[in-house]
């Protein structure tokens, strides 16, 4: 395990940093900038404190407590920190982590140990009622399949993503974000009317409506065709760009890690990556 | 979107389920608003129309009876009065009125009761403050009737009609002679409406209503312990008899059509030549086994209501009344409180147990359905998690589906329980007699709504504590 601890340091910050700064829609590069600035002003840093990165954790460990009684050690990460607006691909062994990960961010996992800021929010200090709160507020997520509730129509779908922040449903903004993933005309079709790769552009619509700081998408494009996982990857950069929404997508596929600035390996500033877990 | 909103697309989404769910709600509580008005209709019009007399006298037997006998017209009759007993009644200073009640046929057409009165029934007030009106005049003529307005309905009388008589409610035992009606009365919500009175002196005059001379004497003797005195044997046609035309319903038949003013009817002679003409007018029926007046020995009463001039002299007089052998006074009123608390109540807090228990069943049904589902909706509780609905909300979303289907079953069934009586009411009108409002509203009904709240509660706090406790992470990975 110890090996692992070399490259995990200041990876994430220090690669985002230069990835960054090619980028003018990202142009507040002083927020992602070194953590230690971040840190500081993180003890008050509210929502939308632009001084402080989308995501950042420090410390974070996760272990799961087998059913036979063994502990699980699955995160320990030192450092991880995700731009404003930045755009970062996760890769990694199946089972290593990086759906813990994403659920460790999104604030469903507690982590047992460390810091998850969101949006400059510490997120592991919050109670759990808070931190769904704060979920609803500023985290967008897209899972693999059946990101959508059968009941409701695409557009009830999207609104659903604003439903439990406490704002008012803008039907509006719901309408333009459909129409801008090219489902216009498909607002009051359910999701059982609307093909696999329809239904993940509601869910991206979904998950931005609510304008989040960062948005988790796990395997978005797994369960699509080539071509659509093209149309529905395009979808998401340039919509979270647009919206100046951080991105952290996990992938399997090397064609789309590709095409991200910055790739980042779980396993590499992952320090819990067991032996286990590599033989998954 | 609110929580009922998500609830109700929920629902929608299982529509078969959650609407067999919601209807075996609207069942149970249909039966329950059934039963409540019934019962609301039943209690309304016992206690109405058993107020108007402080004490009813009858032979010695079920006091219960005796009260359902006389002002509901239900059950049979088994004992009478001798007719020297309400010659008393009525001449005691301290009673104000005193209505004899001859009882035991029905209509032919309808098998409405027949009640033989005094035209003095229909001039006092029947209930406090209410007193009977008809479309013509009173009683006069030994063979004239007077209808409640249900049987006019039912049977479509209308005054100048001729209608028959059964005796005892034997079917085939028709009396020959027939009584003509001379007024409809109007409604009063009581069980007049169902009832057919004729003139007591026609009614004693129909075959098998006198008493055998010889056993009326015995019970005369065993009554008063005395011997018949002679005029009482007698019959009034041949001799002049000062005392017979002071008997009661003489003088009423002078008062007919002039409705109740005084009882100073002291003009025997001429009671006594009208009677002679109207035997005339019905001689024929004699051949066929009517008679014409009998003698006062052989005139029964099956009950007289009495109404006291103070209420401080009711438990003296019906005191009284019990110590005899022969004859019991029973206070209406009393009997019937004991009778809607003890019998009635009884029944109605079975009844509103049996259907609570089927909304209970009903619930039960709401809880397996909305528990079933519970875990197909793993992954949508999970997503609506992962939006960032807290476990409070998707707890709520599974508690607002089982109020939706137990309010909105509950609604149905106040609505369709009212809707059933509504239907039901004209038959449960023809088969009993009873007038039956639709929409009495019983307090209990209000209590339905806490209470579908509370089941509602009940019934989806296991569900919904699935949802709370849904591993969001774990479903996710699904
Ligand atoms: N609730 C849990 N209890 C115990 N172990 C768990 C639990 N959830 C995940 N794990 C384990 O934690 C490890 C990481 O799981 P995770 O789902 O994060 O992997 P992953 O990197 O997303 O894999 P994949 O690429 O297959 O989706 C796995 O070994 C998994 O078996
Ligand atoms: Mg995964």
């Amino acid at each position: 395990m110890s090996e692992m601890q070399k490259p995990s340091g200041g990876a994430g910050g220090v690669r985002g940093d230069s990835d960054d700064a090619g980028r003018p829609a990202v142009g507040s590069s002083a927020a992602s900038r070194p953590g230690s600035q971040g840190e500081g002003a993180a003890g008050g840093a509210g929502r939308g404190d632009p001084s402080s990165a989308a995501v950042e954790l420090r410390g974070v460990r996760k272990a799961y407590v087998e059913p036979d009684g063994s502990v699980l050690p699955v995160l320990d990460i030192e450092r991880f920190v995700l731009a404003r607006g930045e755009q970062v691909v996760l890769l990694g062994a199946s089972g290593c982590g990086k759906t813990t990960l994403l659920n460790v961010i999104s604030g469903i996992t507690s982590a047992d140990a460390g810091q998850v800021r969101v949006d400059g929010v510490d997120l592991a200090r919050l109670p759990e009622a808070a931190r769904d709160r704060f979920r609803a507020d500023r985290i967008g997520m897209v899972f693999q399949t059946f990101n959508l509730l059968p009941a409701f129509t695409a557009l009830e779908n999207v609104l659903l993503g604003m439903s439990f922040s406490g704002r008012r449903a803008d039907v509006r903004e719901a309408r333009r974000l459909l129409e801008r993933v090219g489902l216009g005309r498909r607002l009051e079709h359910r999701p059982g009317q609307l093909s696999v790769g329809e239904q993940q552009r509601v869910a991206v619509a979904r998950a931005l409506v609510k304008r989040p700081a960062v948005l988790l998408a796990d395997e978005p494009t797994a369960s699509v065709d080539v071509a659509n996982q093209q149309r529905i990857l395009d979808l998401l950069r340039d919509v979270c760009r647009e919206h100046d929404v951080a991105l952290l997508l996990v992938t399997h596929s090397p064609e789309v890690a590709a095409q991200f600035e910055r790739v980042e390996r779980l396993e590499s500033f992952n320090r819990a990556v067991a032996p286990a877990g590599a033989t998954r | 979107m609110n929580v009922f909103h998500i609830a109700y697309k929920s629902l929608k989404q299982r529509a078969l389920a959650s609407s067999l769910t919601g209807l075996s709600v609207a069942l149970g509580i249909a039966l329950m608003v059934t039963v409540l008005v019934l019962h609301a209709t039943m209690t309304r019009m016992f206690s109405q129309s058993a107020s108007g007399y402080d004490l009813i006298v009858g032979p010695k037997g079920s006091k219960l009876q005796l009260v359902l006998n006389t002002i509901y017209r239900v059950s049979q009759p088994i004992e009478n009065l001798p007719y020297r007993y309400y010659q008393q009644l009525r001449r005691d200073p301290r009673v104000e009125v005193a209505i004899p009640f001859a009882l035991g046929d029905v209509t032919q057409q309808g098998g409405f009761p027949i009640v033989g009165t005094t035209p003095e029934y229909f001039t006092v007030e029947y209930v406090p403050g209410r007193r009977f009106r008809g479309n013509g005049p009173n009683l006069s003529r030994p063979f004239d009737a007077i209808i409640g307005s249900l049987v006019a309905r039912r049977n479509g009388w209308n005054k100048g009609d001729q209608i028959s008589l059964v005796h005892g409610g034997v079917a085939d035992d028709v009396h020959d002679q027939k009584f003509t009606v001379v007024s409809v009365l109007e409604p009063t919500g009581t069980p007049n409406d169902k009832t057919v009175f004729v003139h007591i002196e026609g009614f004693w005059r129909l075959a098998g209503h006198e008493k055998p001379l010889d056993e009326a004497i015995e019970r005369y003797r065993q009554f008063f312990g005395e011997d018949p005195r002679p005029e009482e044997l007698g019959l009034a046609t041949a001799t002049g008899r000062p005392e017979r035309g002071e008997s009661a319903e003489q003088r009423a038949e002078h008062d007919g059509h002039g409705a109740g003013h005084g009882d100073d009817g002291e003009q025997g002679e001429q009671g006594e030549q009208r009677e002679q003409r109207e035997q005339g007018e019905h001689g024929e029926h004699g051949e066929h086994g009517e008679h014409g007046p009998i003698p006062d020995i052989q005139k029964e009463v099956t009950a007289v209501l009495v109404r006291v001039r103070s209420m401080t002299l009711v438990p003296q007089i019906e005191a009284e009344i019990n110590e005899g052998v022969q004859a019991q006074a029973v206070n209406p009123i009393r009997e019937i409180r004991w009778l809607l608390e003890n019998i009635v109540g009884n029944v109605r807090t079975l009844s509103v147990v049996l259907t609570a228990l089927i909304v209970i069943v009903s619930g039960i049904s709401i809880l397996v359905s909305i528990y079933n589902s519970m875990s197909e909706r793993r992954r949508e509780i999970a997503i609506m998690r992962a939006l960032g609905a807290s476990r409070r909300t998707v707890f709520g979303i599974i508690l607002a589906e089982s109020t939706l289907l137990c309010f909105g079953g509950g609604l149905a069934g106040v609505v369709l329980g009212h809707g059933m009586v509504f239907a039901a009411a004209p038959i449960i009108e023809a088969r009993s007699g009873y007038l039956v409002d639709p929409f009495a509203f019983d307090w209990v009904e209000l209590i339905l709504l806490p209470a579908l709240l509370l089941l509602a509660t009940l019934v989806g706090f296991l569900p919904g504590v699935t949802a709370y406790r849904t591993d969001v992470a774990k479903a996710l990975a699904e």
